[in-house]
């Protein structure tokens, strides 16, 4: 018996030291392995990013930046959203940058940044990104990472293919998804067909300041317009639209819309129509659009309404407006670094199709042509394609592109990356992502010059990528090491809302020049105290003005008396500090807007309305200094019928 | 049984404490022992032999800084004393008075303390100053923890304060 024992001990004893041995080998493998995808991605503490990346927010209506590799997020910055986290949307300053026809509009869904670019490259100066749902495009400063410019587009609809620059930033052009009747106007939704448009704008942007203006819509026969990219290098001037629902359909659109085996990409050579429009063409129509603009220098939003765009007729242009016929409702329009390739993911099916810009140029010249829809020219399929990738995947959607003559295209429904080659159109490598991929973004790969690095794919659906947290989870992103002739998996991180495209750029281009504080001797607004001994309280009616300033640690007065129920109390918060990162922050009992955050050297403003008689604090919502929880003061709020004088101080 | 009786006697005194906590005094305030920072450094002496940092004479310490020294003439330039007098009105009468102590020390008599470099720095790099100088360190504990804001000014404007404060 003991024998039995010796030997089952014996053998236990040896299996486990080989399992032992065989686990710590293969513990060895797999480490070496993960740590050098950690090490990849790993920003050691006190170290920082290679480059930015701005994820749009979708539904959040806001963008987000990030840094990879590290997949960190930086700041969510306020577009289309009010965002009490700084006051955006809600102080009165910024109230007017959410201005719409429609009147204040406190959300969006913003879908596609796009980084300004000279001569094809990026030159990170701004980015500008689309308000999809009431149609706005926004133009964001990259020096100081805020909102500057909302344009409303009128005739627009589902703002979907939209906002993608030119090589010069000459133009940011916005298309309509959805056809509607332009102008707008009571008609039955059945008499669609041939009735409804789709308005395409070109929206210029002043070299020098940024400035938007609505320069020309072409209105469109009513298809679906579904994403765009601008040509670069050789088919710089011309600009390309995906199609869907050509169909013209009005209702059940996921079968009605799908029903013919090519839809199109329309191509337009906006040069052309530029010149039309400058020698005085187009057809001025009556509308309404609100123009926002914020200014670093009165730290004030101002809203503008306009009433009239300039509309084109496409075919009254000729040679301006061609269609490409591609299969199977592309969504994705992408142009490759050269200009020569333009990329339509028809997201029914498995094929991508592949354009050729030179030989639609000769199928121009030389007028073969299919037929024509609305009077617009198709060119015969045959002799505008250049290859078609054989993906094996399903449902493309998105291509960017690295430095090297390579591709990389999302396959939604066969939640994948694939890298294909230019040229050969061959498969060269495939990656599953988690789960269910939309874009993907390599910084510069919308431009002639990709840093083809990384590869960062952003996904629908997120299930178990993470610890569960109810029903309702933040997307998750992958990035992938695209450097090898092989992608590799490095890291997941989730993004907030939900990001559709994103934008990116080396650090080096924004980190220098990002902008650290608001001179105070530049303040011009008009509310704004830029010595203590200015600051004051004054009454007009029920309208209350606090002239305040902070720096650490308190407010510039810091007791106020005289303010009655009824009364509509403006607190204009003036930042006397300069130096980096020491914002102050306020808020008060009852406000029923939000709080302030204000950055040095800033003005902001909130109204606050006491309802109650009593004597109420307010206090610094930003943790400032050692004194911070000592930043606060008080009101006292009398009866509407009171005597008591107005009088404010501080430390008497 | 001993053990119950402390508990219970504690029971009861806690019980006195919150009953007594409850009662509403309509005192002007209330007072223990103790005594307020300000008048500490004014009116008691230290405990050591240390004089107050804000009443000390350091006029050899030229600080931590850019400024390595400074050559004031004997005239006063009075265009100078006048841009530094604007200067000192924005970027810092919100914790400086000239006549008073307010959140940080007052000026008037600075350069009888402090030498015009160490003023220099001090205005030009607060936070080095307080990481290096055992001045501008004691400073910050003296006056409560209230860190100086750096204002972000060039050498010429804070060149332009200095002159200002020998008007004073």
């Amino acid at each position: 018996m003991k024998k039995i024992y010796y030997v089952i001990g014996g053998l236990l004893g040896a299996t486990l030291l080989y399992m032992g041995c065989n686990r710590a080998a293969g513990l060895n493998t797999n480490g070496a392995l993960a740590s050098s995808a950690a090490e990849k991605v790993y920003v050691a503490p006190g170290e920082q990013d290679e480059f930015y990346a701005f994820l749009s927010g979708g539904y959040s209506g806001n963008l987000t930046v990030y840094g990879l590799p590290s997949g960190r997020m930086f700041k969510e910055i306020p577009v289309f959203s009010q965002f009490p986290t700084s006051g955006y949307g809600y102080s009165e300053e910024t109230k007017p940058m959410l201005n719409t026809s429609f009147g204040f509009i406190p959300w969006d869904d913003l879908h596609h940044p796009d980084i300004s670019q000279t001569n094809g490259e990026l030159d990170g100066r701004w980015v500008f990104v689309n308000g999809n749902n009431t149609p706005r495009i926004a133009r964001i400063s990259l020096e100081t990472f805020e909102t500057e410019e909302i344009i409303e587009i009128p005739n627009s609809a589902g703002n979907h293919s939209s906002a993608f620059i030119t090589e010069n930033t000459e133009y940011v052009i916005a298309g309509t998804r959805f056809a509607v009747p332009v102008p707008q106007r009571d008609m039955p939704i059945n008499e669609y067909k041939g009735n409804f448009k789709g308005a395409l704008s070109f929206i210029s942007v002043d070299a020098e300041t940024g400035r938007l203006d609505l320069k020309f819509q072409v209105i469109m026969p009513g298809f679906n317009y579904d994403l765009s990219h601008p040509g670069r290098g050789k088919s710089h001037g011309w600009h390309f639209f995906s199609t869907y629902n050509t169909e013209e359909a009005n209702s059940l659109m996921e079968v009605n819309s799908s029903q013919n085996d090519k839809d199109f990409i329309a191509a337009i050579n906006w040069q052309k129509i530029e010149e039309f429009v400058d020698n005085g063409g187009g057809t001025k129509m009556a509308t309404n659009y609100a123009h926002n603009v914020y200014s670093h220098e009165t730290h004030m939003g101002t809203s503008t309404m306009k009433n009239e765009v300039i509309t084109v007729d496409p075919t009254q242009v000729e040679g301006a407006v061609f269609f490409l016929p591609t299969p199977k409702s592309p969504h994705g329009c992408d142009v490759d670094p050269s200009g020569e390739y333009i990329i339509g993911s028809g997201k029914l099916s498995a094929d991508l199709t592949v354009h050729s810009f030179t030989k639609m140029l000769a199928a121009i010249e030389a007028e073969k042509f299919d037929g024509e829809a609305y009077g617009i020219p198709i060119l015969s399929f045959d002799d505008v394609m250049a290859g078609v990738v054989k993906s094996g995947g399903l449902g493309p959607l998105h291509t960017e592109f690295d430095a090297n003559g390579n591709a990389y295209t999302t396959f939604f429904i066969s939640s994948e990356v694939v890298k294909w080659r230019l040229e050969t159109w061959d498969v060269v490598d495939r990656k599953p992502t988690f789960y269910s991929v939309g874009h993907l973004m390599i910084p510069g790969g919308n431009s002639r010059k990709p840093f083809g690095k990384y590869v960062v794919a952003m996904n629908k659906i997120t299930k178990d990528r993470y610890l569960p947290t109810g029903p309702e989870l933040e997307h998750s992103a992958q990035i992938y090491d695209i450097s090898g002739e092989k992608m590799e998996l490095l890291y997941d991180f989730p993004t907030h809302g939900e990001p559709h495209y994103a934008a990116g750029c080396p650090a080096e281009l924004l980190a220098s020049k990002s902008k650290k504080i608001y001179r105070l001797d530049e303040n011009k607004h008009p509310y704004a105290v830029t010595n203590p001994s200015e600051a004051k309280v004054e009454r007009n009616g029920n309208e209350v003005h606090v002239y305040m300033s902070t720096i650490r640690s308190h407010f510039t007065p810091d007791n106020i008396e005289g303010i009655k129920v009824g009364d509509k109390v403006y607190f204009h918060i003036t930042n006397h500090e300069q130096d980096f990162d020491v914002p102050h922050g306020f808020s008060i009992i009852g406000q029923n807007t939000s709080e302030l955050l204000i950055m040095p050297g800033q003005t902001k403003t909130s109204v606050w309305e006491p309802k109650q008689v009593g004597v109420w604090p307010f206090y610094c919502t930003d943790f400032c200094s050692a004194l911070h929880q000592e930043m606060q003061g008080y009101v006292r709020v009398s009866p509407a019928n009171s005597n008591i004088e107005l009088s404010w101080s501080l430390g008497e | 049984m001993k053990i119950k009786f402390a508990i219970s006697t504690l029971l009861v005194a806690l019980l006195l404490i919150g009953c007594g906590g409850k009662t509403e005094k309509k005192d002007d305030g209330f007072s223990v022992e103790r005594t307020k920072s300000s008048e500490k450094v004014e009116q008691k002496a230290p405990e050591t032999n240390e004089v107050p940092a804000s009443q000390r004479i350091t006029l050899d310490n030229k600080g931590v800084g850019q400024i390595k020294n400074i050559t004031l003439d004997p005239e006063i330039n009075q265009e100078m004393a006048t841009t530094g007098g604007e200067l000192f009105k924005t970027n810092c009468t919100a914790c400086h008075k000239t006549d008073r102590r307010f959140i940080g020390p007052k000026m008037q008599g600075i350069l009888e303390r402090r030498s015009p470099e160490w003023v220099m720095n001090m205005i030009l790099d607060p936070q080095l100053m307080v990481e290096e100088d055992r001045c501008a360190k004691d400073l910050l504990v003296e006056f409560n923890g209230a860190a100086m804001a750096n204002q972000n000014l060039t050498v010429e404007q804070t060149r332009a304060l200095l002159e200002y404060f020998r008007t004073l």
